[in-house]
């Protein structure tokens, strides 16, 4: 891609998120953030890339830690997101501290995400 | 393996990572209501799940005992991460999500300046450059923000004389750096990786002096900020997914700063250097003791009995006492005797824009009942009592009545409007701000002290016995 094709897609991308967050409520913004906070665990393709040429300790060693920053970042972002958003969905009244988890099986290395809180 | 399935920048790869954002931004877009933001979240994360596939297709994979133990280590330290943390905890983690988000950026930039060719393009080089500072500033930004969070250091803001100085000169030092590399023909790594380190200083010395109030706002731009530094690594590995993301997340980052930064009526500039976040006011009230009313909980238990309609105001000191379900306890004692009980959630409120709602719909309180300040401002005249709870600033009226006051113009929850006010807290000390606050000393005021969970407990067993 030349940098001009780039360029476009970066602020058409700038004004969607613009658009797009500005709808979001305050209410949810703890988890908006936590949310994109995952996304941009993204990075972590350019470690898988950046590991299929690394050549030595030193590069192996970085390829791996940026491997695994980044995943931490993808994996625990997304469930911590969930775990918050499972109380935003409950809305009987009641005073049970776990739901019942709902369909979490799509997500890479994410079972189990939904064990409630654990004040 | 089955690596080198799809070519790499090939036409199957691209429209893979095409589908992968558009999930991404699909998902935020869910993310509007509270019902639905769940789905959206589960949506966001199948895109990360097709792209992270995508790239392990692509040809030029390798290294895969590497490659296969990161990926393992990342996930299970993110599982259990994510599972141990408590509600309360979320803007440490989510700083400290941040924070590893940052430092694989850097560490990614570095990498690809290990293998630019002999003649790097500047369109790659000047992004590789700008994801290593601002990957390594992120990096170590959130790192510090994580430790005054969690009281690993003080949250009082730390500053050396001279600090913006010594900022500014850091940073003119990084850009000169950066220019010299990338005007070189054989760019030197000792170069680089002094960079690396410059910016890692920098993010350290940004957010040191920064208070504990203001760390909703930190977090935010930082979280802008690696947003930015992925982009930044999309346009040095051609990758759309990642400029696209990146973007998103800077967007998103960029847009709740200046919220919070509105919120608090100061810029964002003011907030990053002026250190004012827990820095004591000289001569606040300290000398002169003004006569306040103190209750008991049994009676503000008959107050709130009593009335009609009854607004709640939390603030961090109900996160810290962890009083969320206590306080839950006595809005349902009060709404068995019908009361109208609601709640006035000020935009600062916590430690991360949003985050006592979060907190509040932990201990099952209906979204519903959180109303946003400009939206309970309004009734709080025809309110009977207004329990301000662990709150100071955000309800101070100096705010409004007072144009020499530090908070001069912030907007602020008026509960001084309310019929009555009953202010739950440890004691009279000043907030975050420094400064006194009128409200203590109105007539229809009334402080009822000590540790939020335990009074509101009081009073919730107070309400039942009447």
């Amino acid at each position: 891609m030349d940098l001009v094709t780039e360029l476009t897609i970066f602020v058409l991308a700038a004004f969607v998120g613009f658009a797009v967050i500005s709808k979001v409520p305050t209410t949810l913004h703890t988890p908006l953030m936590s949310q994109t906070n995952a996304i941009h665990g993204i990075v972590m393709l350019g470690g898988l890339i950046v590991a299929g040429f690394a050549d030595g300790a030193l590069e192996l060693t970085i390829a791996f830690i940026a491997i695994a920053f980044g995943t931490i970042n993808i994996v625990g972002g997304f469930m911590v997101t969930d775990r918050m958003l499972s109380m935003f969905v409950r809305k009987r009244p009641n005073t049970e501290k776990t739901t019942p988890s709902a369909s979490s099986a799509s997500r890479p290395g994410a079972a189990g995400s939904d064990e409630g809180s654990d004040s | 393996m089955i690596a080198g399935v799809i070519e790499a920048g090939g036409d199957l790869s691209t429209i893979l990572y095409i589908v992968s954002f558009s999930l991404f931004i699909f998902g935020l877009m869910q993310g509007t209501h509270p019902t639905t933001a769940k789905t959206g979240n589960l949506i966001a994360a199948g895109g990360m799940a097709i792209a992270v596939a995508t790239t392990l297709l692509l040809d030029g994979i390798g290294n895969w005992g590497v490659t296969l133990s990161g990926l393992a280590v990342g996930t299970a330290v993110g599982v259990i991460a994510s599972l141990r943390v408590q509600m309360t905890q979320m803007p440490q983690m989510v700083a400290l999500y941040n924070g590893v988000g940052g430092g694989a950026v850097a560490l990614i930039a570095w990498s690809e300046f290990r293998h630019a060719p002999v003649d790097f393009p500047l369109d790659e080089f000047i992004p590789v450059l700008f994801a290593a500072v601002i990957g390594s500033v992120s990096f170590w930004g959130s790192n510090i923000a994580f430790a005054k969070l969690q009281d690993l250091i003080p949250t009082k803001p730390l500053a050396v004389p001279g600090q913006q100085v010594i900022n500014a000169l850091l940073l003119l030092g990084l850009i000169v750096a950066c220019v010299i590399l990338a005007s070189s023909d054989d760019p030197p790594e000792g170069l680089f990786i002094a960079v690396l380190v410059g910016a890692a200083i920098l993010g350290n010395l940004v957010v040191l002096p920064i208070g504990g109030a203001d760390m909703p706002v930190v977090i935010s731009l930082l979280n802008a900020f690696t947003g930015l530094s992925a982009a930044a690594a999309g346009f040095a590995l051609d990758n759309v997914a990642l400029i696209v993301a990146g973007t998103l997340v800077g967007s998103s980052g960029t847009i709740l700063t200046l919220e919070m930064a509105t919120a608090m009526n100061r810029s964002v500039a003011n907030i990053l250097f002026a250190g004012f976040g827990g820095a004591p006011a000289a001569g606040a009230g300290t000398d002169e003791e003004r006569p306040h009313t103190a209750i008991g909980a049994q009676d503000a238990a008959i107050k709130l009995a009593y009335a009609d309609s009854v607004v709640i105001v939390p603030g961090y000191g109900l996160a810290v006492a962890q009083a969320q379900h206590a306080v839950k306890e006595m809005a349902d004692e009060l709404e068995k005797r019908g009361v109208d009980v609601n709640y006035a959630i000020h935009p600062v409120a916590g430690r991360m824009p949003g985050h006592m709602n979060v907190l509040l719909a932990e201990a099952d309180v209906p979204y519903e009942k959180l109303r946003e300040m400009e939206d309970i401002n309004p009734e709080l005249p025809r309110t009977d009592v207004a329990v301000v709870i662990g709150a100071n600033d955000v309800t101070n009226p100096a705010a409004k009545n007072d144009p020499d006051s530090p908070i001069a113009g912030m907007p602020i929850i008026e509960v001084h409007e309310a019929q009555q006010v009953i202010v739950i807290k440890r004691s009279m000390s000043p907030g975050f701000a420094g400064i006194d606050n009128d409200l203590f000393y109105l007539d229809n005021t009334d402080m009822l002290f000590g540790d939020a969970k335990q009074v509101a407990g009081d009073i919730a067993s107070e309400i039942g016995n009447l």
